[in-house]
């Protein structure tokens, strides 16, 4: 397989042909923050909490093949501040209460908050009025929490292939739905799976929760992305 | 120079914050040093009689009360620090925000199974209850909030760290286990 040479932040990097810059930065020990982006499952572009400048333009990191020579920005102050503000704007856009939630310390979208030392959302909270499906056998549904990553449409299927989530509705009226046959199906396994595919506590495994102790999980300790950064 | 005056309060918050405070143990002596307390439920001074340097306050505001209080801080203390995320978010008692008001009262005082068949079914209204919000609100959407502490309580050593720089104006240090947000 061919190799190309391409620079983060004047750092030389290689990848290997195909590869996205976010998949290629994690192998050259280089973290760039993702959120909808989730190992094995096709790259959506729907956060750009992975947005990187390439050539001078902002690109979705987990959608854009490395090329040969590639010049890309990634901890840029200008970036950085760009993520950050992506990140209090999805608090700002669901009711995330990480006190009540039984991802917390789990939670991805909660550990780039911690990892960019959000003290509070500079933009205001909107307050939306969400539902919380709890009619399911397997699994509960807080839609307040979720923001639109599609981990769960894109990863969750069935034996034979079929989608058990999807979406309702569009633009910020977007909702999560799960089929109501396939998902009465679901197993044990595939209800874990859906709530450790979901980056927040919007998808919960019911029966179980808080789990493991404070201290104990998985952002407690360590930042987000500071297995990779070398 | 004079010691900083800090006045705190608890509006609509469990004073879990306030206990996270004390968690930082013996340095509370260090504290006495460094600052000097006004108002506060640590001294239960209870009226404002001078200008504060420093106002902290736990709690969102659920009712007319909270409000009333959190201006006359703001009026009295020249920096105001939200602690701990019920003062920044709302909180738990913010989960209550997107159910109507009359069946929040309603569940609580007419339908809850702990409610006492025998007992007269009242909702309490009395001029001098706070009024109940239409629902609980973060203090910077009232008034103008200087800082913000995280966490839920935020951790004894971020409070420390915090308080620390605000009375001696070191840099703040905030290493990555007590930044939290529960
Ligand atoms: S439910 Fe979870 S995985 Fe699915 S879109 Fe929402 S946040 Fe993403």
């Amino acid at each position: 397989m061919s190799e190309l040479t391409f620079f983060i932040d004047n750092k030389e990097c290689k990848a290997k042909k195909g590869q996205t810059i976010t998949e290629a930065a994690r192998d050259n020990g280089v973290y760039i923050p993702t959120l909808c982006d989730y190992p094995g499952i096709r790259p959506a572009g729907t956060c750009r909490i992975c947005t990187v400048k390439v050539n001078g333009r902002n690109m979705a990191g987990c959608t854009t093949p490395v090329e040969e020579g590639m010049i890309v920005e990634n901890k840029t102050a200008e970036l950085e501040d760009m993520r950050k503000a992506i990140i209090e704007m999805l608090f700002v856009e669901g009711n995330h209460m990480c006190p009540t939630c039984e991802k917390s310390g789990n939670c991805d979208l909660q550990a780039l908050g911690y990892r960019y030392t959000m003290m509070v959302p500079r933009f205001p909270y909107l307050w939306p009025s969400r539902e919380i499906d709890a009619s399911m056998p397997k699994i509960v549904i807080d839609k307040n929490r979720c923001i639109q990553c599609l981990r769960c449409v894109r990863g969750i299927t069935t034996a034979d292939g079929k989608h058990i989530f999807g979406t309702l509705h569009r633009g910020d009226k977007t909702r999560i739905s799960a089929d109501p046959e396939l998902v009465a199906a679901m197993t044990d396994e595939q209800a874990q799976k859906a709530m450790d595919i979901c980056p927040v506590g919007a998808i919960l495994k019911r029966e179980v929760g808080f789990k493991v102790p404070m201290g104990k999980r998985k952002y407690d300790s360590a930042p987000i992305g500071s297995d990779i950064e070398k | 120079m004079s010691k900083p005056i800090v006045a705190t309060a608890s509006l609509a918050g469990c004073f879990g914050c306030h206990m996270s405070l004390l968690d930082i143990d013996d340095r509370i002596l260090q504290l006495i040093d460094l600052v000097e307390f006004h108002k506060s439920p640590v001294d239960d001074i209870k009226k404002f009689t001078k200008m504060c340097d420093v106002g902290i306050i736990e709690g969102g505001c659920c009712n007319s009360e909270n409000v009333e209080n959190l201006r006359d801080f703001r009026k009295n203390c020249k920096i105001l620090v939200a602690l701990g995320e019920c003062a920044i978010m709302g909180g738990l008692p913010a989960m209550r925000n997107d159910i109507p008001v009359k069946e929040c009262l309603e569940e609580a005082y007419l339908g809850s199974p702990t409610i006492d068949p025998k007992d007269p079914k009242i909702i309490p209204n009395d001029d001098d209850i706070p009024m109940i919000l239409d629902r609980v609100y973060p203090l910077h959407e009232i008034v103008k909030i200087d800082y913000f502490l995280p966490g839920c309580p935020p951790r004894a050593d971020l409070i420390w760290e915090a308080l620390l720089t605000l009375a001696t104006g070191k840099e703040l240090n905030i290493p990555y286990e007590v930044f939290k947000f529960d």
